[in-house]
């Protein structure tokens, strides 16, 4: 899982943008998300997304992994693909887009009548074509690394929250995607719970994956991101390091929604 | 009222041969017939494609909303004065398929409908095309969903193919309307004849109940 096993590149180029997002829109009939999106993401790098619901900033992340097709905007994957938004060619541009990327669901969203094992290597095995003894190898080692060795044969409905969580990155990793996309991934999670799930990430993050997390744990952003994007109404609001934005922020829509989530009292 | 209870055993093997020859197999054919249609019907009433979800919607309109016999006596009746001669068997198993197929198209779509969204996103996050996606991730799940339901029509069906005396299909109610007619007992033949249907349906219920727990992993708890 450590990066030299995995095509995820990270100190070759360094501070190479390896996502470049400009100009991203996305309305749902008249009620525009996104007005107009720019990330840049580089490799190793990573990006949280924080701000009050309905401010689009899922919605990035799902038009990122193709969930959604935006209306404009461009998506660039460093040397390898430019997906032009506002061009009919994009709809089959997607599917390409989504392959270098992987996505962490809020709700897990694991298969409930496959066991664990089944669940990691239903991608690697059935789209990529893998081989299925590497892949199972590969599920096993995954497995073990987030604490789940003894799972395998578990049913996803036989877990607490967190287990089922990290069987759920452990998903996404198999995949050995370029990018990681992690949608509050310790949301729908007991308090006690989200502990276990957020140190699997930072580990990740700290092994040179390329991430992107929208997450309301703004002790997380600031311990692990390299940058904080705060989102408000469909348009970036303010953007920079963790100490910066979730600290000294310059914007006053920033400051309220920070001190807001740090003293709910 | 006078039992004869020599009646009631000789009458039992003609009317078991009539539900194990006639019955099962009619039952068991259409069954699976029906199910294949339902199965295509639902997923063209999902379509996209508005003309193909037209065609399914007005099929299961039609199949709802006229009544079995009359399906039963178009095929068989019908059908020879437009040229078109279907012996009793074939005439039976493709009206109670084409009658499976509406009923059951609706429980398959409902079922389909009831897995949760989230199921068609982590198979599309995996790579997986929305084809593979219904195969593997999707009909697994609104299988299980779909047993309770499928179970009723099936149990229903197992008595609607009384109907299939009627096109002159020699089935358990046929069976026990000859010894009924030959024997002057038709009180007692015809609740003979109601208790194996009964056995049947009872043996198909415990069916249900052991798939039902079988198939418990299949969904989310």
């Amino acid at each position: 899982m450590s990066p030299t096993e995995t095509p995820t590149p990270d100190s070759a180029t360094p501070d190479a943008a390896l996502l470049t997002v400009t100009g991203l829109r996305k309305a749902f009939g008249d009620h525009v998300v996104l007005k107009s999106i720019d990330l840049e993401v580089r490799r190793g790098e990573v990006v949280t997304l924080i701000g009050p619901s309905g401010s689009g900033k899922t919605t990035v992340l799902r038009c990122l992994n193709g969930l959604e097709v935006p209306d404009a905007g461009v998506a660039e994957f460093a040397g390898q693909l430019t997906v032009d938004f506002s061009t009919p060619a994009a709809k089959k541009q997607v599917s390409a887009l989504r392959d270098r990327s992987a996505m962490v669901f809020q709700h897990y969203n694991l298969f409930p009548h496959k066991t664990v094992l089944e669940n990691v290597i239903e991608g690697p095995v059935q789209v990529q074509k893998r081989p299925k003894a590497e892949a199972i190898q590969d599920a096993r080692e995954l497995l073990a690394r987030v604490g789940l060795a003894d799972k395998e044969n578990s049913y996803p409905f036989e877990l607490s929250g967190g287990q089922q969580q990290r069987v759920g990155i452990v998903r996404a990793l198999a995949l050995r995607p370029q990018l990681l996309l992690f949608d509050e991934p310790t949301s729908a999670l007991d308090p006690e719970l989200v502990g276990e799930v957020l140190s699997v990430i930072k580990e990740l993050a700290d092994e040179g994956w390329t991430m992107v997390v929208v997450t309301h744990e703004l002790a997380f952003a600031r311990e692990v991101a390299d940058e904080v994007i705060f989102m408000d109404g469909g348009v970036v609001v303010e953007r920079g390091h963790p100490d910066t934005v979730l600290r000294d922020p310059r914007e006053e829509r920033t400051r309220q929604f920070v001190d807001r989530l740090l003293n709910p009292f | 009222m006078n039992i004869h209870w020599d009646l009631v055993w000789s009458s039992l093997g003609p009317l078991l041969t009539g539900a194990i020859t006639g019955t099962i197999p009619l039952a068991l054919a259409s069954f699976s017939l029906g199910l294949l249609l339902a199965l295509l019907v639902a997923l063209m009433r999902l379509s996209r494609n508005r003309v193909v979800s037209a065609v399914a919607r007005i099929y299961i309109s039609v199949i709802r909303g006229t009544p079995l016999l009359v399906q039963l006596f178009v095929i068989f009746y019908g059908l020879p004065s437009v040229g078109i001669t279907i012996s009793p068997w074939p005439s039976a198993i493709i009206a109670f398929s084409l009658n499976v197929g509406g009923y059951a198209a609706e429980v398959i779509r409902a079922a389909i409908l009831s897995v949760p969204k989230g199921q068609w996103e982590a198979g599309h996050t995996i790579g997986m095309s929305r084809r593979q996606t219904l195969v593997r991730i999707i009909l697994p799940q609104a299988a299980r969903v779909s047993v309770p339901p499928l179970s009723n029509t099936f149990i229903s069906l197992v008595k609607d193919t009384s109907l299939a005396s009627l096109i002159l299909v020699t089935e358990l109610f046929r069976v026990a309307q000859q010894v009924a007619a030959f024997s002057q007992e038709f009180m007692l033949l015809y609740l003979e004849a109601a208790v194996i249907y009964w056995v049947i349906c009872l043996v198909l219920a415990g069916g249900q109940s052991a798939l039902e727990k079988r198939l418990d992993r299949y969904v989310a708890h």
